[in-house]
């Protein structure tokens, strides 16, 4: 046992020692402790430095609301954590800590410097100065700023740990389980109603984890808790989350609760999650958040060693410690009698109370006078000193009229201290609850609802243990509406619980030299505050930006009080009307890896493949991601290059035969009487006339007059079309075409649906094609008469049904073979083995690309923008110029687009025949203009065509199709080519090689 | 994240559903007939407003049907779900 | 004038414990009427007072804004400056700001903490890569500093980055600006507000205007919670709220305002020393100089003025942060906000006359005003004091929407709308 440890006392384990190691040094502890009870109990206080001044602190709390002892925790590869409160570290064998914001070491930090330098960085210092020169911001004010501040270190490697997440419905999730969360809990489960109760603690029992000698239905509180948690747990119809923070509370009822499933445990071993994330709809929520005690503002208030009373009591009954051996208290409140009492009782000599009140309760004094503990009544707290730990504290009495007398020291090695009591309305606050000022709490407490949501207990401002647990006996009631009857509860014991406010103490020395701290993390003090209203920042939310008040890792739970109440001390108003900052999830901070969850490497979205995609990576296909699918980009020989393969690929399509995996083309069935009709209105085409067994290329523009889709579209019946569209417009396409159908035109009688991932699509395409697929079609007549381009016909192919369509992207004899998807990889295999003689060659994207460049063909999204009418790509043919309307077509008329020097498609040949363009290179006119060089038009398309044996590129250029013949230039990276305006279809132009 | 009601499939989280904007704004019948004046107000101006909003929106993963609701852009508050074709509800203030 | 701000002037208060500073703006109550009265108080129209009064003389001038001072989107976002847009209009009114922007600390003599540390947009797949290429093209023919980067000079560059070939977005390449980076977005309020203040503008903070007088089809001046305000011109500059404004004014906006999500982490030492976009895993992320990751994402898909959105957005923008960065999966989230940006159906801003006489309106920039504040507000003030748009703001007219000359910057956006 260390000095500080207290037998008999608090819920740890005396005989579960456990080892860890702060700061290098190894230590005892005992299981139950937190990282913060271990250290106190070895006497270790100063365990931080502060964010700006670099000044010593020690742990100010006992809970998730500190703001100074946060450390790094360091688990081992990838499980490296900055910032972790050591408040709410558990403790475990082997734990590993350090401390942050220093540098060489804690003790001796060189960033202390800014603490000496403090007069000369008041709130707001960057803004003044660091100017001149101008240059040297970036380059030598901002990076010394830069180190330091932040807090700890990042992590270095990546996340060893995994997150769970998952939703969960309710009828009642009771966020606290303290008293007034018990109670709600007790009442609702017992109607049978589902009840989530969670708590950000390792166990249930919130302030009566603090508290054991009071008195519950006759048991002492320990002994009723255990009960209570039985009972919950004997209940089916309840689930009791420990470890498990209620982050933000979202509309209607939803809230993310985040639970710690692993850090408390010793080792990595467990299979658990590291966290998981309930993502909770809850019919009805009872918020019994509790409450947050608030720091006193006076010099010196933030040494090691000074902390909040309650966290004294806490680490006293729950942990066992006792914060030191010669403990003084500063307080406005009754509750901070009840920690130097605990502590005299369990053998810490309590030296001195200081009530800044005049007239504490007689009851209290008396029971000071039989502890021995003076009580200095009416007294201030001017100063403190004591470098690693309070040493001494400086007290003044102040009289009737406010006036500070005498100073008299005090020696002592802890100073507790009590503000009072702030309502947790954090959350109540997320889902937009409406806040009231109660004046005699001078706080805000939860007010008119926005939600389904019952406030009970301290969080609600209703402060005392019976009336707590009776207001969460009646939320837990009212949520089972009249079948509820609140339980009832008696309490013996019951400490008084009142107090008044303070400001800044009063003091006798000048207020301006004092470091009275309000934010102890970003070490706001008091007289920042007054500096910021001072130069005009008089909204409560310029005070928050201009001093940073409030804005740490604990976000103002034990600073934005005191912050508004200075503030509005300043600005000359009532607190209420200076009003509060908003509070924002979430209630502490959390985890990435909880938001993720599962969603990480393959998991962050689900790569589509197509039912080929096993054979082409058996063939060593090289592959690149189109939207979500990976897609088969090119399929080097060994040792060929890229540049060879496609060059191979193109050869061998254009001389004889490729085949090409096209699954990922999105593919629609649009059924019924007016199925033509529907197409007349969505596509620019005609499609009246468009004999069954017959295809057509269509544009789908949007309503603005643009290009969005295209596809091969084929008429299987009067009724029926099979509407093809390109890969990454699948859904966007059938989601524009069910909104048009059922919110414009529901009279039309069509259905549509989507087969994309229905069919397999097998491209063949080359003089041999139909050789190859002849032997293996049943039921289609191949010949070219009876099947001619741009046809489709349904059969058979190795005896599964078939969708052929006799279609080309190529420009060569092309057959897109259709079959359900489950037969797609046996039907590939069997085209393959067909086309052997013909040394069939499987290509990628890259040759697909290469040869529909070839023929002019364009790619959506590549040629076009968003921007690209059908008449600038050339394609005024696909319009149907007697339909009364289309999607988009008005649009088309505005002057805009009539505009002669519109970028129109065009096609592009180098002056050199080897220089393969840029795609997204820009055009000028002229090769000698300056900068900015005005840009006529950029390269959409550009391939070394195998076929032409020179590059060629497809271009959009302003008035491009009249300027056929022109030149212009394209600078590229160190020169400027020479390329000339002409036609879009390099090879065949005439189409003489699809006609056969 | 919202609670939306689809009036085809119940009560869905908000994920399930895609947006379709402002309601009400038929497709003119004949849109050549207008001026661009006229065309530009019916593809891109839009109310709005800060309060009730009649809106437009998909259940895109669950029945894939459109609907209607009115929901208050500053509460969120979801007052009224009906069906494509329905005029919208009067909304108390 | 206001005193200088300076070293000297810090050691100078020092002596007095800081008791002598004066206030950086006066809250004076509004005059009865003004020569120009601007609507919102946050970065482009305390800018656009600011010119007004440098640039062109007219001091006569209120800001009236509803709340305090850069509350609305100026205080709300995640603080990026650059100017690597596509299209010529955008990329001549992003640079001038930019240009702005690099010499603004001196200019307002308020230390705007300008940090030109760069600005990478990923490309993850050949089809980003294309069009990264088209875009670094056209950028630097326009004269705008922006390279292109391999997946060798990225791992240099930014060496935390995942660049590993089997991730699930394998980086490809990027663009990088090094004039881009990130600036204090409070201070940027704040220095206008301090510099159109000593120049004469009267800032009046916690005034709501509650509707337009107009007669004849022409602005006399607005209805406020402090009174009505007389005003030969009335300038509009209310982000997120400019359809309610047209709304009052009795008229329509391609608009539509959507929340915006942000948040910052934990701070930690310096870890990330550049902005980092990729708009197809959909995140974009630096770190403050407090040591704050700064992350932010796309909007939410619904009309929306509540300054909050769907937790399901939040958690995408992790998703995307964790997969470009998985050192970063155990920092923790400190604080998660919204706010509300108007969306235009082309991604650019409208600025200019309006259909009532003497109205002006600069709204619709989307999820990007920030970077755009000093040139907005200079071409606001043009345009203003003119009656006429500047050249570089004449293509982003209302007009636009009717001709069909629209300016998609989608692209640009860096996320997609």
């Amino acid at each position: 046992m260390t000095g500080y440890r207290v037998a008999g006392r608090g819920r740890v384990d005396p005989d579960a020692r456990l080892r860890f190691i702060f700061d290098g040094r190894s230590y005892e502890g005992l299981h139950g402790d937190t990282l913060a009870s271990a250290l106190l109990a070895n006497g270790v206080h100063f365990v931080g430095r502060s964010f700006k001044y670099h000044r010593p602190r020690g742990i100010m709390s006992a809970g998730v609301e500190e703001a100074n002892a946060l450390v790094g925790v360091d688990r081992g590869r990838g499980r490296y954590t900055p910032n972790t409160r050591a408040t709410v570290l558990e403790l475990y064998d082997g734990l590993t800590a350090e401390s942050q914001n220093y540098w060489p070491s804690l003790r001796y930090d060189i960033g202390a410097v800014n603490d000496i330098a403090a007069p000369l960085i008041p709130a707001g210092f960057y803004y003044k100065t660091f100017k001149w020169p101008a240059s040297f911001w970036n380059k030598v004010y901002e990076p010394v700023i830069r180190r330091s501040a932040g807090l700890g270190r990042a992590p270095t490697a990546p996340d060893a740990d995994r997150y769970a997440s998952r939703f969960a419905h309710c009828d009642v999730l009771i966020v606290g389980a303290g008293p007034a969360g018990l109670a709600a809990a007790l009442t609702a489960s017992e109607s049978g109603a589902r009840v989530i109760l969670a708590d950000e603690n390792p166990e249930i029992g919130g302030s009566l984890l603090s508290d054991p000698a009071v008195q519950i239905d006759g048991k002492d509180a320990w002994n009723w808790l255990e009960e209570a948690r039985a009972t919950l747990a004997g209940r089916a119809n309840v689930t009791l989350l420990t470890r498990t923070t209620a982050i933000g509370y979202y509309h209607q009822n939803f809230l993310g609760l985040v639970q710690r499933l692993t850090d408390h445990l010793p080792a990595a071993a467990s299979s658990l999650p590291r966290e998981r994330m309930w993502k909770v709809r809850a019919a009805q929520v009872v918020l019994a958040q509790g409450a947050i005690e608030r720091p006193l503002v006076f010099d010196g208030n933030d040494r090691p060693g000074v902390m909040l009373a309650g966290a004294g009591r806490s680490f006293l009954n729950r942990y066992g410690v006792k914060v030191g051996n010669r403990v003084a208290v500063v307080t406005v409140h009754d509750s901070a009698y009840l920690a130097a009492f605990d502590l005299a009782r369990a053998g810490a000599g309590v030296a001195t109370i200081v009530d800044l009140r005049r007239n504490p309760r007689a009851a209290l004094l008396a029971e000071a006078r039989s502890l021995g503990i003076e009580v200095l009544s009416g007294w201030t707290v001017t100063a403190t000193k004591g470098r690693a730990r309070i040493a001494e504290i400086r007290v003044n009495p102040v009289d009737q009229n406010g006036k500070v007398g005498a100073a008299r020291m005090i020696g002592c090695d802890a100073l507790l201290m009590s503000g009072g009591w702030t309502p947790s309305v954090h959350l109540f606050s997320h889902s937009k609850g409406a806040l009231d000022w109660r004046e005699d709490l001078q706080a805000f407490v939860p007010g008119a609802p926005n939600e389904a949501v019952r406030c009970a207990g301290a969080g609600n401002g209703t402060f005392g243990l019976a009336a707590a647990l009776a207001e969460g006996a009646a939320a837990g009631a009212a949520t089972a509406g009249s079948a509820g009857t609140p339980t009832v509860f008696s309490v013996d014991g019951e400490a008084p619980f009142s107090g008044v406010y303070f400001r800044e103490l009063p003091t006798d020395r000048d207020p301006t030299r004092a470091k009275a701290f309000i934010d102890f993390q970003n070490d706001v003090t008091a007289k920042d505050i007054r500096l910021a209203v001072r130069e005009g920042f008089r909204s409560i939310e310029h005070v928050k930006r201009y001093t940073t008040n409030g804005m740490a890792t604990d976000q103002g739970k034990t600073s934005n009080i005191n912050g508004l109440m200075i503030a509005a001390d300043a600005v000359g108003k009532p607190a209420p009307e200076v009003g509060l900052t908003t509070f924002r999830p979430p209630y502490t901070p959390t985890t990435f890896g909880a938001f993720v969850g599962y969603s990480r490497d393959a998991h962050f979205e689900v790569e589509r493949k197509t039912s080929i995609d096993s054979w082409a990576e058996a063939n060593g296909a090289v592959f690149e991601p189109v939207s979500l699918w990976r897609r088969a980009w090119y399929f080097p020989r060994s040792g060929e290059s890229m540049h060879e393969a496609v060059a191979r690929e193109c050869r061998a399509t254009r001389r004889s035969l490729g085949i090409f995996d096209a699954s990922t083309l999105g593919k629609i069935e649009v059924v019924g009487p007016d199925a033509a009709e529907f197409m007349n209105r969505m596509y620019t085409n005609a499609w009246t006339k468009l004999a069954p067994g017959r295809c057509r290329y269509g544009l789908l523009l949007g309503e603005d007059g643009f290009i969005r889709d295209d596809g091969v579209i084929g008429r299987l019946s009067d009724e029926r079309f099979h509407v093809t569209t390109t890969t990454g417009g699948a859904a966007r396409v059938l989601a524009t075409m069910e909104d048009y159908l059922q919110t414009e035109w529901p009279d039309l009688k069509v259905w549509l649906t989507s087969t994309s991932e229905q069919w397999a699509v097998i491209a063949l395409n080359g003089p041999n094609a139909r050789k190859v697929l002849e032997p293996l079609v049943q039921g289609i007549d191949l010949n070219g008469e009876a099947f001619p381009h741009m046809a489709v016909r349904e059969g058979k192919i190795c005896g599964v049904p078939t969708r052929l369509f006799r279609v080309s992207f190529t420009g060569e004899l092309g057959f897109e073979v259709n079959v359900p998807a489950r037969f797609g990889l046996s039907v590939w295999k069997a085209l393959i083995e067909q086309g052997r003689p013909y040394d069939i060659t499987p290509y990628g994207t890259e040759t697909m690309h290469a040869l529909r460049a070839e023929k002019g063909f364009i790619i959506v999204g590549q040629d076009t923008d968003g921007t690209v009418t059908p008449h600038d790509a050339g394609m005024s043919w696909a319009i149907g110029k007697t339909k009364p309307d289309f999607v988009g077509k008005r649009s088309l008329a505005r002057p805009d687009m009539q505009d002669p020097k519109r970028k129109q498609l065009v096609g592009l040949l180098t002056e050199k025949p080897e220089t393969v363009l840029e795609e997204g290179a820009q055009i000028v006119d002229g090769p000698y203009a300056a900068v900015p060089m005005p840009m006529i038009g950029h390269v959409t398309s550009s391939y070394h065509s195998e076929t032409l044996g020179r590059s060629i590129a497809l271009a959009l250029i302003q008035g491009g199709h009249g300027r056929k013949g022109e030149t212009v230039y394209v600078p590229m990276p160190g020169a400027m080519h020479k390329a000339t305006i002409t036609d879009t279809v390099f090879v065949d132009k005439e189409g003489a090689k699809l006609n056969v | 994240m919202f609670l939306i009601s689809c009036p085809f499939c119940g009560p869905r989280e908000e994920s399930e559903f895609s947006y379709g904007h402002e309601g009400h704004i038929a497709r003119p019948a004949d849109p050549d007939s207008l001026s661009d004046a006229e065309w530009a107000d019916y593809l891109f101006m839009r109310k709005n407003p800060k309060g009730w909003h009649y809106e437009r929106w998909n259940h895109a993963r669950g029945c894939r049907r459109w609907f209607n609701v009115a929901r208050h852009t500053v509460t969120h508050e979801i007052r009224a779900v009906y069906k494509m074709g329905d005029p919208p509800p009067a909304i108390e203030p | 004038m206001k005193a200088r701000y300076s070293i000297f002037s810090l050691a100078r208060n020092a002596l007095n414990y800081h008791q002598d500073w004066r206030q950086a703006w006066r809250s004076p109550e509004p005059k009865s009427e003004y020569d120009v009265v601007i609507v919102g108080g946050g970065g482009h129209g305390l800018a656009t007072a600011y010119y007004l009064a440098k640039e062109h003389g007219i001091t006569n001038v209120a800001v009236v804004e509803k709340g305090w001072l850069g509350g609305g989107n100026t205080g709300r976002n995640t603080t990026i400056v650059r100017s690597n847009y596509l299209w010529d209009e955008s990329a001549a009114i992003y640079e001038h700001s930019l240009k702005l922007w690099e010499g603004l600390s001196q200019e307002l003599n308020f230390n705007v903490m300008f940090s030109q540390r760069g600005i990478m947009n990923l490309a993850h797949n050949q089809h980003e890569l294309r069009e990264l290429h088209r875009r670094i093209n056209a950028i630097r023919l326009n004269g705008i500093d922006s390279e292109i980067l391999n997946v060798e000079q990225i791992k240099a560059f930014c060496p935390i980055l995942n660049c590993s070939p089997t991730a699930r977005h394998p980086v490809l390449g990027a663009s990088l600006q090094r004039r881009g980076g990130t600036a204090r977005h409070d201070a940027v309020a704040w220095g206008y507000a301090r510099g159109a203040d000593s120049r004469g503008v009267d800032i009046i903070q916690n005034c709501e205007v509650t509707g337009f007088r107009i007669s004849n089809g022409r602005v006399q001046g607005i209805e406020t919670t402090k009174g009505y305000i007389g005003a030969k011109k009335v300038a509009c500059v209310t982000a997120g709220h400019s359809g309610v404004m047209a709304g009052l004014a009795g008229f329509r906006l391609p608009i539509e305002s959507h929340p915006l999500q942000a948040l910052v982490s934990e701070p930690v030492k310096p870890v990330l020393d550049t902005v980092v976009m990729s708009p197809a895993v959909h995140v974009y992320v630096s770190q403050s100089d407090k040591g704050e990751l700064v992350l932010g994402a796309g909007i939410d898909a619904y009309n929306s003025y509540a300054q909050t959105g769907s937790p399901l957005v939040v958690e995408h923008q992790l998703n995307a942060l964790v997969e470009l960065f998985p050192i970063f999966s155990r920092l923790r989230v400190l604080r998660q906000w919204a706010g509300i940006v108007d969306t235009c159906p082309d991604a650019s801003p409208i600025i200019g006359k309006m259909p009532v006489e003497g109205l002006y309106f600069n709204c619709g920039w989307g999820t990007g005003g920030f970077k755009a504040t000093p040139g907005s507000g200079w071409v606001m003030a043009y345009t203003v004091a003119q009656d006429r748009p500047h050249p570089l703001n004449a293509p982003f007219g209302l007009e636009r929407f009717t001709s069909g000359y629209l300016i998609d910057e989608h692209g640009a956006a860096g996320v997609a709308h």
